[in-house]
């Protein structure tokens, strides 16, 4: 590995002040992440997973500590990530298609080329759709869709403009085990084809392990990484890789690790 | 199925009707004058007898109240998105706001005649500040209670201030303002009657004022049902729009 990390985090702290209460919700984080790698953070329930999202994407900002992305420190909310939560955060007033499309209306160049180019990128926006299963579904509004279909569109709407980093919280939590399944190998398509970077926050060991190259075990609040497991199992995996012996041993290891300090 | 449909569909004038017949049978049971509580059948005589009148008054009625109406939606809304958009203008200008609403409208009518004399003028004003804050209410909630994660997606996008207020603030803040609609439209009838009655010599409250002081009581009784119905009306204008622009916010319940 050669140069400088992509996503830096070093030393990180973040505490949310309300009122008279204080928060230490991460203390101490550090973690690297290459360009172009999938990696996945999973702990216990409130140990900061979120947290450490929004501090990656500039929405907070550190009480101590430093991040960079691509060796510029982040002050304020990074340009031009994409992310997709848990609950779909899909426009109401808006179709499919508009909702998919809403980034190239504030990312520049898209933002500035949109309107000349609107067919380009409408074409652009429906092969996206096509990869997800959604091509039929691009007039409908986001009410009219399954959940499922509200977090393919919603994954769409996350890296429509290309981003270099993909930030994604729980965004399988909510479905169905058979509908989950399914989105982890859409999800490993999309990487595969776009090698964005991309941070998986999850509570299943099963996806972690699936999508990731790496995996991130944090620990109880105040969060911080107490193990980092290279998945060195080849990428596309499938629903047989699940199966295997060496994917239930790293999903195993993993479980041990998360239990350990949920008792602790 | 169909005809619990059929009933619910007719229930409001079902109700209407019961109402009525319910007000006749009292008034001969009871035998009241009718310059107590008219039957509904005199005043319905009446309203046939003096339609002109009504019609002419009910007219300019009904023009103070959309003009003034029309003045608390541009006014409101624009006041609205100003305090929902705008920690510092909250701050500033809630208190006043809440303070002004306190004040009975009717007791600034009378300044209002001194300022624009008695006519058009104070109906609308009156009809335009009684509207209007239910609207700046209404418009400010639907902008500061967007989702925060939203606000995340357009935020981390690098949306700026006025991105984020025109992509998701606005669109969401319409259901709220078509809501806040049908609660101004009614208020601002309340308002121009009440200026009419005061302060002027046409419009449905100068009707049944000057009705009323010649002991014409039917008539004063058609003015108030001229009015309800015209409130009923405008209403239903309001839904018709509200349905139409902002039907996202009813979800599928408007398809069946
Ligand atoms: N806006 C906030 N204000 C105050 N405290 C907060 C805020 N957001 C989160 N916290 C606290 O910070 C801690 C970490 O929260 P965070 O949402 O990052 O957890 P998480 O790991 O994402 O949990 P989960 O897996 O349940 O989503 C929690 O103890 C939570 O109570
Ligand atoms: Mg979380």
């Amino acid at each position: 590995m050669q140069g400088p990390a992509f996503v830096k985090i070093d030393g990180v702290s973040l505490v949310y002040e309300l009122a008279e209460e204080k928060t230490l919700a991460v203390e101490d984080l550090s973690l690297d992440i290459e360009e172009g790698e999938f990696v996945a953070v999973v702990g216990p329930s409130g140990c900061g997973k979120s947290t450490l999202m929004k501090l990656v994407t500039g929405l907070l900002n550190t009480t101590a500590g430093n991040i960079t992305i691509g060796g510029k420190p982040v002050r304020g909310p990074v340009q031009g990530v994409g992310m997709a939560f848990q609950n779909s955060t899909l426009l109401p007033w808006r179709t499919t298609l508009e909702n998919v499309m809403l980034p190239l209306e504030i990312v520049e160049p898209h933002k500035r080329n949109l309107r000349r180019n609107k067919k380009a990128y409408i074409e652009r926006a429906m092969s996206l759709l096509k990869t997800v299963g959604l091509a039929d579904f691009a007039d409908k509004y986001p009410w009219q869709l399954s959940g499922g279909m509200q977090q393919r569109a919603n994954l769409c709407r996350a890296i429509i403009h290309d981003p270099r980093l993909l930030m994604l919280d729980e965004p399988f939590g909510a479905l169905d085990a058979f509908t989950r399944e399914e989105l982890w190998a859409v999800m490993q398509n999309l990487w595969m084809e776009k090698r964005f970077t991309a941070i998986l926050i999850t509570h299943d060991l099963r996806e972690a392990v699936y999508l990731a190259d790496k995996v991130f075990v944090m620990s109880k609040r105040p969060g911080k990484v107490i193990l980092t497991k290279k998945v060195d199992i080849a990428h596309p995996r499938t629903l047989e890789t699940t199966f295997e012996p060496h994917f239930g041993a790293i999903v195993h290891e993993l479980r041990d690790h998360i239990h350990e300090v949920r008792v602790s | 199925m169909t005809s619990e449909k059929a009933l619910q569909r007719a229930m409001p004038w079902l109700v209407t009707i019961g109402l009525f017949v319910f007000w006749e049978a009292l008034c001969i049971v009871t035998g009241v004058e009718p310059f107590i509580l008219p039957r509904p059948s005199l005043v319905f005589e009446t309203t046939v007898q003096f339609a002109p009148q009504i019609l002419h008054h009910s007219l300019q009625t009904l023009f103070t109240t959309t003009a003034g109406f029309a003045l608390g939606v541009v006014g409101g809304a624009l006041l609205g998105i100003a305090i929902g958009a705008s920690k510092l203008v909250y701050n500033g200008l809630y208190p006043v706001l809440i303070g002004f609403n306190s004040i009975p409208k009717v007791a600034i009518v009378p300044v209002l005649v001194i300022w624009f004399g008695i006519g058009t003028v104070p109906a609308i004003i009156t009809a335009f500040v009684i509207s209007f804050f239910p609207i700046v209410v209404n418009v400010a909630t639907g902008l500061a209670t967007i989702e925060p994660e939203l606000r995340d997606v357009l935020r981390s996008l690098g949306a700026t201030k006025m991105e984020i207020l025109t992509k998701i603030g606005l669109p969401r803040a319409m259901p709220y303002l078509f809501a806040s609609l049908k609660i101004a439209i009614t208020l601002a009838f309340v308002g121009s009657v009440i200026a009419e009655t005061v302060a002027s010599n046409e419009g449905i409250g100068y009707l049944m004022l000057s009705a009323s002081s010649s002991y014409n009581v039917p008539l004063v009784f058609s003015g108030l049902i001229v009015v309800a119905v015209m409130g009923v009306l405008m209403y239903a204008v309001a839904v018709w729009f509200e349905r139409r622009m902002t039907g996202w916010a009813f979800r599928g319940e408007l398809i069946s």
